[in-house]
């Protein structure tokens, strides 16, 4: 946090520097953006989204609205560095490249993907949380199971007046609820962007364009998404 | 006022009731303080009635959520008072999961004489009893409770942001980052959808609610805020789930001011209605609008709250002030509107006279009864003596919080874990 009177220190990380180009950059009274918006976001900037993108995902429970505002910029960054992703992908991965550089080797597809993988996983979390605790003890400890008895609750707490309110019917009330998450292979390498669920043929395509340490980080992520909010095992 | 450094006292809500008597706050810990304002005394006319703490009570506690095993914050979000309707005070008071109805009622009377009874409440032996009496009731001091008369659980998956009583005294609405529930008052156990923007797939999400409020005189009336800057306004009436509004306000972006920031700061904090019910402000991270609900395609006026911060964005987007959610507050006469900004300065504007103060709310600035000082902020150039430079201010003294008075023009604004209430000097 900025606090009264202090300048930032030059021992932050380097990253504050290169910002403070970026804040001269993005500044409205610099004559490069004054009559036009700047084409080009820098790397640094695109790396402190995914650095925010990733920490809000570390959350057990994440902010949705910083989430979704930090996603839609970063989508707005990448859309204005496209040309620099149109470039053939780095063939070997650099030992000392930034995670920025492997991010827009990849493809926009695969980034996308992982982000919006990020944001599905986050809504099964998030869909799983209605059930009161009594329900989410029933039956078997399969996780399909799991997966019903929240539906349960939420259709006991809503009422029955609920019913009438849903176009789709039954359907709907288990929208909230997708197994997929622990259907999921996350080791699989093959799938589009990591993308949860039985869907991997789709994704072989994309795969190849996809460097193995772009792999390990994006797994990486979800990884640490997922170990963080693995629901309790068998017997709770 | 609290002088502590404890998290826990961080004021996270501010509300005066309906006829200003009472005036309750909510903070980081659960708690709910009343202040009561005193009723003037004939022998000092000229000393306004001062508020003092009236009642005190841990509202929520903090909940463990086993299934995915993280801990609901008791942080309280939002206090709504209802109108009084008989001796004793009713509020709802909400943490992120959970709504709840509270009654705070006054007790200074108490029974004595119970023949079953003795004095401290243990059973006699009724052989032992003679005579019959009847009790009757003495006076006692003065002695509020506040008791929890419902509780509105389960209902949200995501964070509750806001909550707004109904004109119709019987429901209410609260409101999460995507759905909002109509309750009534009487029935804890369900709750009507009424707004549901979840996108059947999660990967499309795009935009959250950011916050929701009741027409204040048309029960079947709504409007919400979303993080991409616009208003949307719902009629009950038109069907049981209002996914189609009836009025969408949206200010078309300027293209000059465009920049990789626009949408963040665009995202609405808060969304009032004026007392009259003809006009709704909201604000966003720079500015506060006033729309007319006849006029969808922009406000009809705008007012710069720190327009000087523009060039910082991207240092506010690092440190993530840039997403802090200020309130805005309408006068009783919907003449004057007044929010937060940073290093304790509060910003009020004076629609018909178009003139805008910035004041502070610190301790060192005002002793009781002082007057407050304007403060500005100076934006280049020479620094005048009494001016405090853009990078001089202090981002984590933000005042995100502040209440006005139904009628009168007094000011209750909360500066991190204090709070200072502002009068209208006295002639």
């Amino acid at each position: 946090m900025l606090s009264k009177g202090l300048k930032r220190k030059r021992e932050e990380e380097e990253e504050k520097e290169s910002l403070a180009v970026d804040a001269l950059w993005l500044d409205p009274g610099h004559a490069a953006v004054a009559q036009a918006p700047p084409a080009v976001a820098s790397s640094s900037l695109f790396d402190l989204s995914v650095l925010k993108l990733h920490h809000s995902l570390q959350q057990s429970e994440p902010d949705l609205r910083h989430l979704v505002l930090v996603v839609n910029t970063l989508r707005r960054i990448q859309a204005s560095m496209a040309p620099a992703a149109a470039l053939p992908p780095v063939p070997s991965p650099p030992v000392e490249s930034s995670m920025a550089d492997n991010l827009l080797a990849s493809s926009d597809a695969a980034l996308s993907a992982s982000m919006a993988s990020l944001l599905e996983d986050l809504s099964h979390i998030e869909g799983l949380s209605q059930a009161p605790q009594p329900l989410a003890d029933e039956g078997p400890p399969g996780r399909s199971i799991g997966g019903a008895a929240p539906s349960l609750g939420a259709l006991d707490l809503l009422g029955p007046a609920t019913g009438c309110l849903l176009d789709d019917g039954l359907e709907g009330l288990f929208e909230d609820i997708d197994t997929s998450m622990y259907d999921n292979e996350l080791w699989a390498p093959a799938s589009e962007g990591l993308k949860p669920g039985p869907e991997d043929g789709p994704g072989k395509e994309e795969a190849p364009e996809l460097d193995e340490a772009e792999l390990d980080y994006l797994m990486d992520v979800l990884v640490g998404t997922q170990a963080l909010e693995r629901p309790p095992g068998p017997g709770r | 006022m609290q002088n502590s450094n404890n998290t826990a006292d961080i004021i996270s809500t501010v509300e005066f009731n309906h006829t200003g008597e009472l005036l309750a706050t909510g903070d980081k810990g659960g708690r709910v303080v009343i202040f009561q304002r005193e009723q003037e005394s004939k022998n000092q006319i000229h000393r306004r009635g001062e508020y003092n703490v009236y009642s005190t009570f841990q509202s929520h506690e903090p909940e463990f959520d086993y299934l995915k095993s993280l801990e609901i914050e008791e942080k309280i979000n939002k206090i709504r008072w209802l109108p009084q309707q008989n001796a004793a005070y009713f509020l709802l008071s909400t943490n992120d999961k959970t709504v709840k109805l509270w009654k705070v009622s006054e007790r200074d009377k108490r029974p004595e004489g119970y023949n079953l009874k003795d004095e401290e409440g243990r059973l006699r032996d009724p052989a032992t009893i003679t005579t019959l009496r009847v009790p009757v009731l003495r006076p006692m001091d003065l002695m509020v409770e506040a008791t929890p008369r419902r509780v509105f659980a389960n209902a949200h998956t995501y964070h509750i942001n806001s909550i707004s009583v109904n004109s119709d005294y019987e429901t209410y609405m609260s409101a999460d980052d995507l759905r909002i529930n109509l309750w009534n008052f009487e029935i804890t156990n369900q709750s009507f959808n009424i707004v549901d923007i979840k996108p059947a797939n999660m990967e499309e999400l795009t935009e959250v609610i950011t916050a929701a409020e009741f027409h204040p005189h048309h029960c079947n009336t709504f409007v919400y805020s979303s993080s991409k800057g616009t208003i949307r306004l719902c009629d009950m009436r038109a069907s049981a789930l209002c996914d189609r509004h009836t009025k969408f306000f949206e200010e078309p972006e300027d293209p000059s001011n465009r920049s990789f920031f626009s949408e963040i700061i665009s995202s609405i904090s808060d969304v009032k209605f004026s007392h009259s019910g003809r006009y709704i402000m909201t604000r966003d991270y720079l500015t506060v609008k006033v729309w007319d609900l006849n006029m969808e395609n922009r406000p009809i006026e705008t007012y710069q709250v720190h327009d000087y911060l523009r060039s910082k964005l991207c240092s506010l987007y690092e440190n993530d002030c840039i997403f802090d959610k200020f309130e805005c507050v309408w006068n009783g006469s919907d003449s004057v509107i007044m929010t937060g900004s940073y290093n304790n300065f509060f910003r009020m504007f004076d629609r018909n006279t178009k003139r805008d103060v910035t004041l502070e709310a610190s301790r060192e600035n005002s002793k009781p009864r002082a007057i407050l000082k304007p403060r500005k902020v100076c934006v280049g150039g020479k620094r005048r003596k009494d001016e405090i430079s853009v990078d001089s201010l202090d981002f984590s003294k933000k005042i995100l919080h502040t209440a006005w008075h139904p009628s009168e023009n007094i000011i209750a604004v909360a500066a991190t874990n204090n709070l200072y209430i502002f009068q209208d000097k006295v002639n």
